[in-house]
């Protein structure tokens, strides 16, 4: 086990929140046609209170720190809030699509020494790219921005969502990433939008593509370990949890909303009202989440994948039951190793439907 | 012989969990946990305090160490971490609120 991966089985052990996810705002200047955001501006936290938030998450033991939207660059305070983390010791990570990084701000970014800046890229051909992020241009604006943040030495990795419309340009783009010398990371995760409309799923990959991605030594290079069958269940792995959700990780909305993660609409409580370690510790929503163990899921604990399978419980609440399956992992544990799974037997099925009915919770309201 | 003063860079990411201090260097990508000495040196490290006080008056009190081995492990661990950019030394006091 890494020195890194102690430190997080750590955290989980003691129950401390080592990683939080931040959206500063949800505001964006792309309209990517998968994003699941609303993009109004609600009542975004002020710059005091996103201050006062990252003071009580420094306070919780909070290490890592990922700072997202929504685009970033948009709150016209983004640099005082980083500024602010980092004078806490944050190890900060930055998402953006890097449209409105020029020179001067990756000299910023580098001057804050800030860890990772992660950049959504949806394909190596520019049509392909704006087509998908509906903002003309996008694609050279973006590239821009990370050679001159790749220019400061910074740690730069190319985040490359897959969907229908870009199936065929995975490998296109991490080309690319090698030739601009940054990482690359692939994610074929598509969730619905927080109106509840569902219609966003019909861009997830699944079927023989999904398969192929899964079996594709360039995407994955451990293929023998990670396509094979699942090893026999044990007591052990019954014991386990699904994720570091509500262990020690969460996620907080611009509004102060705080969730057991960014892909899990579970409201546990606002840092407007409560604050973040209380929240963290006694919201019974935060405490039911951490108290799943394997052995208590409605399907999965008699699936024979339980002990590998990348099961969201987020995933599984936007089905209904944060307990039962998710079925998007269901379907990827089936096509990286051909096995069918128990909620596939449970439906009759000899391949995975390819798309499950999920809903997306609104977020907490605010009393006045 | 002069005296060693030691002080935390601030192009650091640090923080503790359950008493031992973890550091990121994002520069180089080092990862370090610190144990429960190490961990009071570094929270010690102020700037101004000579490290042998921080020996003296901290780790000593607090663990029980021959002295002269504990200057000895202290030194090494402020070598290492020096190294790293993650401690800053000097054989002069830190300007109070000094960019680093």
């Amino acid at each position: 086990m890494s020195l890194m991966a102690e430190v997080g089985q750590k955290a989980f052990d003691l129950g401390v929140p080592l990683a939080v996810h931040l959206d500063v705002t949800y505001r964006c200047n792309e309209r990517c046609i998968h994003c699941y955001l609303d993009h109004d501006d609600h009542g975004e936290m002020t710059t005091a209170e996103i201050k006062r938030t990252l003071d009580q998450l420094a306070e919780a033991g909070v290490f890592f720190l990922s700072l997202s939207g929504g685009e970033v660059f948009l709150r016209r305070d983004f640099f005082e809030i980083v500024e602010h983390a980092r004078s806490q010791l944050f190890a900060v990570k930055i998402k953006t699509n890097a449209v409105m990084i020029g020179e001067a701000e990756a000299q910023r970014l580098r001057a804050l020494n800030i860890d990772t800046i992660q950049i959504s890229l949806y394909s190596h051909r520019p049509e392909v790219h704006d087509a998908i992020t509906k903002l003309p241009h996008s694609f050279e604006r973006t590239v821009r921005g990370i050679r001159f943040l790749r220019d400061q030495g910074l740690r730069v990795t190319i985040a490359n969502v897959l969907m229908t419309s870009n199936i065929a340009d995975h490998s296109g783009v991490q080309q690319l990433a090698a030739e601009l010398g940054v990482h690359y990371t692939l994610d074929p995760t598509i969730t619905p939008m927080m109106d509840g409309d569902t219609a966003v799923l019909d861009l997830r990959v699944g079927g023989k593509e999904l398969e192929d991605i899964m079996h594709s030594p360039a995407l994955v290079p451990n293929q023998e370990e990670f396509c094979a069958p699942p090893k026999p269940v044990t007591e052990d792995d019954l014991d386990g949890y699904s994720c570091s959700a509500a262990h020690s990780f969460c996620y907080i909305s611009p509004y102060g909303d705080v969730f057991p993660c960014v892909q899990f609409p579970l409201p546990t409580g606002n840092i407007r009202r409560e604050r973040f370690l209380d929240i963290w510790n006694h919201s019974p929503q935060m405490n039911e989440v951490r108290s799943i163990r394997a052995r208590d899921l409605t399907v999965c604990s008699s699936c024979s994948h339980v002990s590998s399978c990348s099961r969201c419980p987020g995933l599984a609440y936007m089905e209904g039951n944060m307990r039962g399956p998710s079925t998007a992992d269901c379907e990827k544990s089936f096509y990286r190793t051909g096995v069918v799974t128990a909620n596939m037997l449970r439906q009759g099925l000899s391949k995975p439907r390819s798309k499950a009915p999920l809903v997306q919770i609104q977020p907490v309201a605010v009393p006045a | 012989m002069s005296e060693t003063y030691i002080t935390r860079s601030t192009a650091i990411a640090a923080r503790i969990l359950a008493g031992e201090v973890m550091v990121m260097n994002s520069a180089d990508s080092t990862f370090f946990t610190l144990n429960e000495v190490a961990s009071v040196i570094w929270q010690a490290a102020d700037g101004h305090t000579p490290l042998d006080r921080i020996v003296r008056d901290q780790v000593c009190e607090q663990f029980e160490v021959d002295a002269a081995e504990a200057q000895t492990d202290a030194e090494k661990f402020v070598a290492e971490l020096s190294a790293h950019g993650i401690l800053l030394v000097s054989d002069h006091p830190f300007p109070q609120e000094s960019a680093r």
